[in-house]
């Protein structure tokens, strides 16, 4: 970390608490909505840039959250308690990471690649083409979930300000856990997999577990974001899951720099804050969206901040063998 | 199911698969020759089909749109590696699959601003317009025959090119060690870019006889490269023969599919593919070399 | 004699029609530097892909401690003890040398779960990282990036992270390679030093090295054991001598 460091993410952590005193409405659901994504993006993050699992098909996890914690409701407007539906929803999308992990991590590289956008195609059109909760029409959340702890009211989440600050204790938390997680033996053994995984299993590691570890943890944090967006909006459908959604949150990472989770951050402020832009000047603003997409990769190839660790050619080496 | 039906279903299936055989060689091709990962290959069956509307419209006849097309698709893939694609040889994948997701985008937006976003049709050439009678009372359209045969036309045009010519050597040379060809003198960079233009012409060229039979929409790009995903990864990365199995695997599934299962038909290729993986991690018939 | 520590029976692996390891049998006892040399493509290499689970063989049984061992894979391998270095240094680059080392000794620690306790503070992995370095000399070199170190000295590097995780069984693919004569003579000194309760297989092209330190040698041709013993006994083997036709050993 460059000595500059601490100060400017001290400096971005005062602005952002201070964001809600300082401006309307607009910015502060915006905002909000960022730090979802930002969250989403780091713990792919833990997948592309840490361990070098290129998911293509991360979106997955993200909409299945947000799906239960409609699913939950037990009738349209009832209102569920965050306490227990929380829980549910990240615990299937756990569950969903395991199991496709479980698959797709029996293979490598480019295949890795593309057998996860294929298995989130499979959850998507679970959703799509099926009646469940809405098809292709998604389905709305009428009631956001309550917060009370017994009889303790303790945030309103349908309250702008207050879903903002929960939004930013959800990101602190979040970026806390994984750094501390990436300290660990088993975040050095991360790192040491996607650097040198032949070398890996030589010395002794069981590189399948811990990459199924990683898919799985990666899984549930993305499910963590994709309940809160699903809160925000107060609506799901389908392309919450698609790759689109997954290509989306790649470019963050890549975008902000790869491995060292501030990036994911930047990469998210950064890339949402461009589309906005964009969508502002020209109905055709895809196509400037494809420009600059092309022209980050070309001139940014550690991202905005240059990312975490040199980046070595790992995956091209999985080519043929 | 009576027989007839069956039969129908049959060539109907095969026909599906031989289409994704053609898309999907280009993608497997491009893969494992230049270890380049390209996602924006659906929209170059896209675009196929879109300029054949055009075209056909244009000249007034689908025979002349055709090689028109072709010639256009080439160009338009020469222009593309000598300018973008090449530079994405040394990076990795990751950096692959974005730039040419950004690709996507740009060729979703300047079809959006050329055609629009309607849903448009084509007339199946008078020519081929008749029905092969199978049956008294059934009979199948020639034009879908004529679609299989052109695809397995093209497939064994492939097959000679790569096994019994000069270029086809090259190719294979270069596929296994890129940097022996080079210091033999050998332009690998030339090669690269046919057969990056050949790849872009097959999807095109898929695109463009496919219009007739399928609807001409936006999504359709995307749709088809997904399902060729799964055809590259079941049928092994590099491997023109695994590509043509896996994809009238893929054909017959996905076709008898829509017919018993229709509110599931959209996953069982899904479902395939988790199951060879389970057997065989790196398809069916993986190449060792490129 | 007691027993093998690692056994090879008979061992054979083909690559299509191409036998690149032909029934070979070896054994491997604590105490006792084995030396495996033999030409080019005599299926050195490939013994040691075996042996250390990253290939898996044709035919034929791998034992360790006499006890046969089926569906190997190279972590399974590592974790019983038996560690092995590359042909060409295949290290962490970006990691410093003494980082590698301590990644190397946290391959079988316990607890990997334990993610809130830090790497860097792991007591024992530090320590052993800190020793496997000292063994070969490498400790004053321990913050340099291992992408920066000379070519000898990641050879060192390749012995050390082997050493961190403190196996019984050490299968060295040309540990010398590209070494001038003083690092050899140093890695001779240690190899003679480690031999105490371990087994050592070693690949070597360096005729001089192999004879001084070696307890056994077996002379591998095409795939298969053309002479194996003491190396008195293999230096005057009629069928070594014609193999090696020309060359003095």
């Amino acid at each position: 970390m460059s000595k500059a460091r601490p100060g400017l993410l001290l400096l971005a952590l005062f602005a952002l608490v201070a964001l809600p005193a300082l401006t309307g409405k607009f910015y502060v659901e915006l905002v909000a909505k960022i730090m979802i994504m930002a969250v989403f993006a780091m713990s792919l993050d833990l997948l592309v840039g840490v361990t070098g699992l290129v998911s293509l098909g991360h979106a997955a996890f993200f909409g299945l959250s947000g799906y239960m914690l409609v699913l939950a409701a037990p009738d349209k407007y009832a209102a569920v308690s965050l306490w227990t539906s929380l829980p549910l929803a990240v615990a299937a999308s756990a569950l969903l990471a395991l199991v496709i992990g479980a698959l797709a991590l029996r293979t490598r590289g480019v295949y890795f690649i593309m057998v996860t956008l294929a298995f989130s195609q499979m959850v998507y059109f679970v959703f799509h083409d099926t009646r469940v909760a809405g098809g292709s029409d998604g389905t709305y959340l009428y009631t956001k979930p309550q917060t009370n702890i017994g009889s303790w009211a303790t945030f309103d989440l349908a309250n702008s300000t207050h879903f903002y600050y929960a939004m930013l204790v959800l990101l602190i938390l979040s970026l806390a856990f994984l750094r501390i997680l990436l300290a660990s033996r088993f975040g050095h053994a991360l790192r040491g997999i996607r650097s040198n995984e032949q070398r890996m299993r030589a010395l002794g590691f069981n590189t399948y577990a811990y990459k199924l570890a990683a898919f799985t943890i990666a899984g549930a944090i993305a499910g963590l974001a994709g309940y809160f967006s699903a809160v925000q909006f107060g609506f799901v459908n389908p392309e919450m899951l698609s790759w689109h959604q997954s290509a989306n949150v790649l470019l963050m990472v890549i975008l902000g720099g790869m491995g060292n989770l501030i990036g994911a951050i930047v990469g998210a402020f950064a890339l949402v804050l461009t589309q906005d832009l964009f969508s502002s000047l020209t109905k055709h603003w895809l196509l400037l969206m494809g420009g600059f997409v092309i022209a980050a990769v070309m001139l940014l190839p550690h991202g905005l901040t240059g990312g975490g660790l040199a980046w070595r050619n790992r995956l091209r080496g999985a080519r043929g063998g | 199911m009576d027989l007839h039906t069956f039969l129908i279903q049959l060539l109907n299936g095969v026909q599906y698969g031989l289409l994704l055989f053609l898309v999907s060689s280009g993608l497997t091709l491009l893969f494992g020759i230049m270890g380049i990962i390209n996602v924006a290959h659906g929209s170059f069956y896209m675009v196929g089909a879109y300029l054949a509307w055009s075209l056909a419209g244009m000249l007034d006849s689908f025979w002349l749109a055709l090689p028109a097309g072709i010639a256009l698709m080439v160009l338009i893939g020469l222009l593309l590696e000598a300018s973008l694609i090449k530079r994405l040889y040394d990076r990795d994948h990751l950096h692959q699959v974005l730039l040419t997701y950004g690709l996507i985008l740009m060729f979703e937006e300047t079809r959006s601003l050329l055609w629009g976003d309607d849903v448009h049709g084509l007339q199946i050439p008078q020519l081929l317009s008749a029905s092969f009678p199978l049956t008294e009372t059934l009979s199948y359209p020639v034009y879908r025959l004529w679609i299989s045969a052109v695809c397995l036309g093209v497939a064994a045009l492939m097959v000679w090119v790569i096994q019994k010519t000069r270029l086809g050597m090259m190719i294979r040379a270069g596929a296994a060690n890129r940097e022996m060809v080079e210091s033999l003198g050998i332009d690998i960079r030339l090669v690269f870019r046919v057969v990056f233009a050949a790849g872009i012409a097959l999807a095109g060229l898929a695109g463009m006889i496919a219009a007739p039979v399928s609807a001409i929409f936006p999504g359709m790009g995307n749709q088809v490269l997904i399902v060729c995903f799964v055809v590259v990864v079941i049928g092994g990365i590099g491997s023109v023969s695994g590509a043509l199995v896996a994809a009238l695997l893929i054909g017959f599934i996905d076709t008898f599919g829509k017919v018993f299962l229709p509110d599931y038909s959209g996953m069982l290729v899904y479902l395939l593919m988790a199951v060879i993986l389970v057997w065989r991690p790196e398809g069916l018939f993986r190449q060792r070399a490129a | 004699m007691a027993e093998a520590l690692l056994a090879a029976k008979e061992l054979t692996r083909r690559f299509g029609g191409l036998v690149a390891v032909d029934r070979v049998s070896l054994d491997l006892h604590r105490g006792e530097i084995h030396a495996l040399i033999g030409t080019n493509g005599a299926g050195k290499s490939t013994l040691i892909n075996l042996l250390a689970g990253e290939l898996a063989a044709s035919s034929g049984t791998i034992s360790f401690r006499g006890e046969a061992l089926a569906r190997l894979r190279p972590e399974r391998m590592a974790r019983l003890g038996v560690g092995r270095t590359f042909q060409r240094s295949n290290v962490f680059a970006e990691l410093s040398a003494f980082e590698n080392c301590r990644l190397a000794a946290q391959a079988r620690l316990p607890r990997a779960w334990a993610v809130h306790e830090s790497a860097q503070r792991c007591e024992t992995s530090n320590t052993a990282a800190a020793r496997a370095l000292d063994t070969v000399g490498l400790s004053p070199r321990g913050r340099v990036a291992a992408s920066e170190l000379s070519h000898g000295e990641r050879r060192g590097l390749e012995i050390a992270m082997c050493l961190a995780t403190d196996p019984h069984v050490l299968l060295l693919d040309e540990p010398l390679g590209g070494m001038g004569t003083e690092e050899s003579r140093q890695v001779l000194g240690l190899l003679r030093s480690l031999r105490d309760g371990r087994a050592i297989l070693l690949v070597e092209h360096d005729m001089d090295a192999v004879f001084a330190v070696a307890d056994v040698i077996t002379v591998m041709a095409d795939g298969s054991v053309l002479a194996s013993g003491p190396p008195e006994r293999v230096r005057n083997d009629q069928a070594v001598r014609a193999a090696y036709l020309g060359e003095t050993i």
